[in-house]
């Protein structure tokens, strides 16, 4: 419990500030519950999970607004699981804007890539993976981050001192893998300075009129794990393994096209893995695909998105859910003025026909207060398939935030 | 906001107006090509007069009413930067409602091709191009299009010059003398066959303009009212009133703070200054 602790000091440092200084302080707090639909697969879990949530945001720019500082912390509490109670500093960064580049040092979060149903190449900052199976959250990672926006292109130069270690759901938590990831144990880092590796990385970015395209670089420790090394048995017989992390380089790709009603996009990577057991290994993965928008359906002020996206994975490093899979979905925005948003789709893969379906309803209620509504289902994987773990774990999830 | 334009040129404007008179002259008859031309005209001259804020900011309410009067309310800040030769750029920033606060929207427009957008997430720090080649959709739930709010740019729509017309306005309530013109989208995804815009004859400014559907129904009334002028020039309204006539629901958008000639440069309407703006 000693991230309750930093946060808490943390929060209350900023509160003062806020104070002191007048400066911009906003942010949610929230509480979520989540009902599962089956008996789970292990004793320690259970059906019903509550949690609560607060990410407390403080903002103070300066110097005509070329030097700022902002502090965003997160903290959740969950019922039942002590992996999913976690506190982080998501930002924690000092930026100043010279003639030509911008200069930012400390804890952020950057995001590069382009597809809507997987972040392919999008590796700077580590997934909050405990927050939810869709691995949108991110942690905050430490980083000096250099950027320069030209005629010619943007140019983002990073280093990227202290490894964060992905999140897992813990034993009583849900939904999880049958094999209980332990991050309370160390994790095995497989190269020689392990989790002090100072990762670099880099990225250039451009449009040319319809066209965006991004390259990307990354030199260091991967932040999806290598491998998982088995420790022991837990109480119920399921497997307690940590993950196994290596140094890897990284190059990617990611570009979309406008044309008409249509985008299309592509994210590519190919990944070499430095160090430990898999040292020499070349892997490629790629995600692509379109989004149709037919704006105003039917006369309405609505619009109706059609999501088509098609994943593939040489699986050579680790096996992987996306590895020869279709996303398709629907996305209606209301354009109402509570900014009313559904969508519903499904991954299908094409040699098991495992299907992973989910449903994300989300709408404002009055000025400060949110609710989302998600459902997500997990059918028919093989065993041994990574969704087999999932196979009694389709739940639904409603978050209510208020915002301040 | 009505005709502000970039791509101004004082040589055109005057070979355009020469035209006019000559038109007038020589095909005295052909009262429409005439009253293309003079549509036109109206327009440069609008534009013309516009020409040279270089940029300005302002904040803005926007307020939401449905058909039952509930009032949903934002608040944006503008900022605009002036480009020569082509459409401006703009940024807008969400202060409210709380949890979009530090959402902005950067469009570089331009008078034909699509414009550019980006649209800045805080929560994702994910800076996402929108396909703005659609720009008849909503801007955030109001009744004010994408297109409607964008840089009005002379080649955006072709004119044609009515009639004079004295209507009474807030300001007005004797009347004010205008020029009733028609404009056509020249871009093909608008979500407009027409709008017919009151032009007031001493400003050179939209009094109110109305905005027919791809159907040609009448969809929208625009009002603007509260006209102050700046700088000795550049005048902006208060209020934009917008009514929708299908629905029932209006968007109401109040202007404060404008200043101009703050400094801007393209350093502001950068892609990385998206994620600093808030």
């Amino acid at each position: 419990m000693k991230n309750s602790f930093y946060c808490l000091a943390a929060i209350s440092f900023v509160t003062f500030s806020v104070n002191a200084f007048g400066a911009e302080f906003s942010g949610y707090i929230g509480a979520q519950t989540r009902n599962f639909f089956n008996p789970p697969s292990a004793p320690e879990q259970h059906s019903n999970y509550l949690s609560a949530v607060a990410e407390p945001e403080f903002y103070q720019e300066w110097d005509n607004g070329d030097q700022n500082v902002e502090i965003k912390l997160f903290y959740r509490a969950d019922q039942y699981d002590e992996q999913r109670t976690h506190g982080d500093i998501r930002e924690l960064s000092w930026t100043s804007v010279f003639e030509d580049w911008e200069l930012r040092l400390g804890i952020s979060k950057v995001f590069w890539g382009v597809a809507e149903t997987q972040h392919l190449v999008d590796i700077v900052n580590q997934t909050d993976l405990v927050e939810n199976v869709d691995a949108e959250d991110k942690l905050g990672q430490q980083m000096i981050r250099a950027s320069t926006e030209q005629d010619w292109g943007t140019i983002d130069l990073f280093v990227l001192p202290g490894f964060r270690e992905r999140t897992f759901a813990g034993i009583e938590g849900r939904p999880r893998t049958e094999a209980i990831v332990d991050t309370s144990r160390n994790a095995i880092y497989d190269s020689s300075n392990g989790k002090n590796h100072i990762d670099l990385a880099a990225r250039y970015s451009h449009y040319i009129g319809e066209w965006e395209f991004g390259l990307s670089l990354f030199s260091g420790t991967g932040r999806e794990p290598t491998d998982y090394s088995f420790v022991t048995l837990s109480s119920s017989g399921q497997p307690i393994v940590v993950p196994v992390y290596s140094l890897i380089t990284q190059l990617g790709f990611d570009g979309q096209a406008f044309f008409g009603d249509w985008t299309w996009k592509l994210e590519a990577a190919n990944i070499e893995v430095r160090s430990g057991a898999k040292k020499g290994i070349n892997s490629f993965k790629t995600v692509g695909g379109f989004e149709y928008t037919w704006v105003g359906i039917a006369d309405s002020g609505m619009d109706l998105g059609f999501v088509v996206e098609y994943h593939y994975s040489d699986q050579r490093i680790i096996e992987t859910i996306f590895d020869n899979d279709l996303a398709t979905g629907l996305r209606f925005v209301f354009n109402d003025a509570q900014s009313s948003e559904i969508l519903a789709g499904m991954f299908t893969d094409a040699n098991t026909q495992a299907i992973a379906s989910f449903i994300e309803a989300s709408r404002r209620l009055g000025d400060s207060w949110t609710m989302e509504f998600q459902v997500r289902t997990f059918h028919g994987a093989k065993e041994n398939r990574p969704l087999y773990s999932f196979r009694f774990d389709d739940f639904a999830q409603f978050d209510l935030n208020y915002h301040f | 906001m009505f005709f502000r334009n970039t791509v101004n040129n004082p040589l055109i404007t005057l070979i355009l107006l020469l035209s006019t008179q000559v038109f007038s002259t020589a095909y005295a008859g052909d009262t429409d090509a005439k009253n293309i031309e003079r549509g036109l005209a109206i327009a440069v001259e609008a534009d013309k007069r516009d020409t040279g804020f270089t940029d300005f900011t302002a904040n803005m309410v926007m307020e939401l009413r449905n058909r039952q009067g509930d009032i949903s309310t934002r608040t944006i800040r503008l900022k605009t930067l002036e480009v020569i030769g082509d459409g401006d750029k703009s940024m807008s920033i969400f202060d409210a409602p709380a949890d979009v606060k530090g959402t902005a929207f950067l469009t570089y427009s331009h008078a034909i091709k699509p414009d550019e957008q980006w649209l800045y997430l805080p929560a994702l720090k994910r800076v996402k191009r929108i396909n703005s080649k659609n720009k008849s959709g909503p801007f955030m739930g109001s009744e004010f299009a994408y297109e409607d709010l964008a840089s009005q740019e002379v080649e955006k729509y072709t004119y044609k010059y009515l009639r004079d017309e004295t209507i009474k306005t807030a300001e007005f309530p004797d009347g004010v003398d205008c020029f009733v013109i028609e404009r056509y989208p020249a871009y093909e995804y608008s979500g407009y066959t027409r709008q017919l815009a009151w032009v007031n004859k001493d400003r050179y400014v939209a009094e109110k303009i109305e905005f027919y559907d791809r159907k040609n129904s009448l969809l929208k009334t625009l009002t603007n009212s509260g006209y102050k002028q700046y700088l000795g020039q550049y005048w902006r309204p208060a209020e934009m009133l917008m009514e929708n006539h299908q629905t029932g629901k209006s968007t109401l958008l109040s202007w404060e703070n404008y200043k101009f000639k703050t400094g801007l440069t393209d350093r502001d309407f950068s892609r990385n200054s998206l994620k600093r703006a808030r």
